[in-house]
């Protein structure tokens, strides 16, 4: 599932897959749309650079199908809540 | 998942929460630098650099089914996050033909939406359910 990666003196950065882009729109977007997060709908795939039980790995979220996942975001390293 | 780098997490990990929880954090500690993925989900504060606290419960099929952001000063409820699991698990098993009223805890009642419930939910549910222990 995930690859292993060799540590190195770059810092890895993650990745979103570049959705294809639709060749021809009539009609132009007035503005550019953020993509919201809405339940029932899918969550956006990524691939994230991690730290797991000794190893530097590469994460996709996408492997994780037929899994439940919990993702969750913090503010910080060594921050205190 | 945070901006900080997987050699912070390996140090972090290393130097304080395996000293909280044994053997280390059983699960991949994420590396968001920039905040690409936090911006992608909505939740990155790109004035303060860091992301917030966001909480996504995906499903096997990669669908949100629940999230939760809260501003950094204050830490999550663990319990609840598994209760909603386990509630969204119960209603995916039934296939849709069971629902989890406010205030379920597994092992406790669920509703069976259909004709029959319309206009009856208070014969079977009552307030004093929503806060059940």
């Amino acid at each position: 599932m995930a690859e292993e990666l060799k540590a190195g003196c770059a810092r890895p950065t993650s990745e979103i897959p570049i959705e294809k882009e639709v060749s021809i729109q009539i009609e132009k977007p007035t503005k550019q749309e953020a993509k919201m997060i809405r339940v029932g709908k899918k969550a956006p795939d990524f691939t994230a650079p991690a730290y797991h039980k000794g190893k530097f790995i590469n994460v996709t979220l996408s492997d994780y199908l037929g899994k439940w996942v919990v993702l969750c975001f913090y503010p910080g390293d060594f921050t205190f809540v | 998942m945070s901006v900080d780098s997987m050699f912070v997490h390996k140090m972090w990990n290393d130097h304080e929460l395996s000293k909280m929880v044994e053997g280390g954090i059983p699960y991949p500690m994420l590396s968001d630098g920039g905040g690409k993925i936090g911006t992608l989900y909505g939740i990155y504060d790109d004035e303060a650099g860091i992301e917030t606290r966001g909480r996504f419960i995906i499903d096997p099929d990669g669908n949100v089914q629940g999230f939760e952001v809260l501003t950094p000063p204050v830490g999550r409820n663990v319990e609840e996050s598994i209760r909603q699991i386990q509630a969204f698990q119960l209603v995916r098993n039934s296939k849709g033909t069971e629902a989890t009223p406010s205030g379920w805890k597994p092992g406790k009642m669920t509703l069976k939406p259909g004709p029959a419930l319309v206009g009856k939910v208070w014969e079977v549910w009552k307030t004093k359910m929503a806060f059940d222990k």
